[in-house]
């Protein structure tokens, strides 16, 4: 089943007046539900254009947007539901925070729900869980907690409103590395909980190769390509010629590869070392 | 959205009006502004006008940017207008139940709207040609005097870059930070007074928390730049007159001669 797919998305900044700048062109994406896409592109290719289409904060200048099979731009009342049903964590989450207490702050999205009590409760409760914060932080204030704190609460107040679709730009920007560990591993078992569909803006090939299933690769303001993660560092000289990075271990790979034979699609370092035992277990078989 | 709104209405450019220095230019709109005043003949404010519109045309601003300066005030100018014609005394050229209309009153209405508008219209110019700092800069030279009296004129120019320079960040700031909380299923657009300002708490929280990080970061980053104040601070960009400034200010003072003239031979 379709998660989110866009027909034709085209954006454009400031129409008609010198500033003009199209951000987003002719872009025609299915995502199926329960995908894990690392979305890939240069700073100014679009991404952050585009993933605000997906829960309608931008209105596509041309093209259609659709969460499962629903056009979000038919009907502009029922807008604010698709708001729910595909969360989106924008880069710094953190600068969002206002509420009084942690919880107030997660409760945001889920009391725009108009849910009632009982259900808010728990689902702050779930999401605070997930994202690692234990009960007692629930009742400081969001302030006075440490920048890596603060970014799980931001988080947590997107997943409290338990959306089909999560997106989340750059959500591990500025962390130092186990945080960001910490963090895209929490994602991931969300992801396998809830089936989820995720789409993951990094500028990190590492956490793509690592956490993704599949990537999507933007430039200049188009859709490159969107394939399984190994068919996409695979050809890691097509993203460098965009200027975009692909993991170590593939390039090291890219490298070696025609001289000894080892497969180029291999991108993380779990495969890297199997892929080198093997070619070593059949050296000395041979 | 709120990015569409222009605020520092700066036209970079290269003409002449542009290269002239700051204070010059200040001092020559206050200049211009008195003179609209004085002027109290037809001819001496048709003369003010086509003044204004040869340094537009020198400064090759788009004509369009005169009616931008000028469209926000058109209801000020057409109240105080109607007002001047209503309620002053004098020969009545046309009546009807309470309404009377005076030759005077009418006279007086044209001569203040079109002293308004070309107020905005010579103003404008000067924001138009002069980037921001450079004005800042200039006003702070034009008050250094008031130092004498215990003003603090550099920290108050200070203060206005450093306003004038985190207008477009902040705009900035409070779109994302809408975009963050929409994404949240926060409600902007409907409901009461009452319920819009409370919707609005999401917003301005965030905003001032980041504006006092932004500003304590401002503040650390100007003392590692050895940032004392303005004692014996020394400038890259000296502000200096140059011929362009001696001959704005002779045409200045040929346009007030001319206007006085035109006053006295030229009235009715």
């Amino acid at each position: 089943m379709t998660a989110i797919r866009t027909e034709h998305l085209t954006h454009v900044y400031s129409e008609g007046s010198p500033f003009q700048k199209t951000a987003v062109e002719d872009i025609s994406i299915d995502i199926p539900q329960g995908e894990y896409v690392g979305v890939i592109g240069h700073t100014g290719s679009g991404k952050s254009t585009l993933i605000q289409h997906f829960n309608g904060l931008l209105k596509p200048t041309s093209g259609q947007v659709f969460v499962g099979d629903q056009d979000i731009w038919a009907d502009k009342t029922k807008l604010r539901g698709f708001r729910f049903q595909v969360g989106l964590v924008f880069q710094y989450p953190e600068h969002q925070l206002f509420g009084e207490t942690v919880y107030k702050d997660i409760a945001f999205g889920p009391g725009n729900m108009g849910l009632e009590e009982g259900e808010i409760d728990a689902r702050v409760r779930q999401a605070a869980r997930f994202v690692g914060l234990k009960e007692e932080y629930l009742d400081k204030s969001p302030f006075e907690l440490s920048g890596g704190q603060k970014r799980r609460v931001a988080i947590a107040g997107v997943l409290a409103m338990e959306p089909s679709v999560l997106i989340l730009d750059e959500p591990t920007a500025g962390l130092d590395p186990r945080g960001r560990d910490r963090i895209l591993g929490e994602i991931k078992e969300y992801h396998q909980e809830r089936k989820t569909t995720i789409l993951l803006v990094s500028h990190s090939m590492e956490d793509i190769a690592r956490y993704a299933t599949k990537a999507m690769v933007l430039n200049k303001s188009r859709l490159h390509c969107y394939d399984t993660v190994e068919e996409v560092f695979g050809r890691a000289g097509e993203l460098a010629d965009m200027g975009l990075s692909v993991p170590q271990v593939s390039r090291v790979f890219l490298a070696l590869g025609p001289r000894y034979g080892l497969d180029p699609h291999v991108y993380t370092v779990e495969q890297a070392g199997k892929e080198i035992l093997d070619r070593l277990g059949k050296g000395v078989g041979a | 959205m709120i990015r569409d709104i222009t605020i520092g209405q700066y036209f970079p450019g290269e003409s002449p009006v542009h290269r002239l220095d700051p204070r010059t230019k200040i001092l020559l709109v206050f200049a211009y502004i008195v003179l609209l005043f004085v002027a109290s003949s037809p001819y001496s404010l048709l003369a003010g006008a086509v003044f204004a519109m040869v340094c537009y045309l020198v400064s090759r601003i788009p004509p369009r940017m005169i009616l931008k300066s000028v469209r926000p005030m058109v209801p000020i100018v057409l109240f105080t207008a109607v007002l001047n014609m209503l309620f002053i005394q004098g020969d009545v050229l046309w009546e009807w139940w309470f309404i009377r209309i005076t030759r005077e009153g009418l006279r007086t209405a044209v001569f203040m709207a079109v002293r308004i508008i070309f107020l905005l219209v010579g103003s404008s110019l000067l924001t138009y040609t002069t980037s921001p700092i450079a004005l800042t800069d200039g006003i702070e030279r034009l008050l250094s005097p008031l130092k004498r009296l215990g003003v603090p004129v550099h920290e108050l120019a200070m203060m206005m870059t450093i306003a004038l320079r985190f207008i477009p960040t902040l705009i900035e700031e409070t779109d994302k930070i809408m975009s963050a909380q929409k994404a949240r299923g926060a409600d902007l657009e409907s409901g009461g007074i009452i319920q819009r300002a409370k919707a609005l708490i999401p917003i301005l929280i965030p905003l001032f928390v980041s504006s006092f990080r932004r500003a304590d970061e401002l503040a650390l980053a100007m003392v590692c730049r050895c940032y004392r104040g303005g004692e014996g601070r020394t400038r890259m960009k000296q502000l200096k007159l140059g011929t362009g400034d001696f001959v704005a200010a002779a045409l200045m003072t040929g346009l007030f001669a001319a206007v006085l003239w035109l006053n006295i031979h030229c009235g009715f």
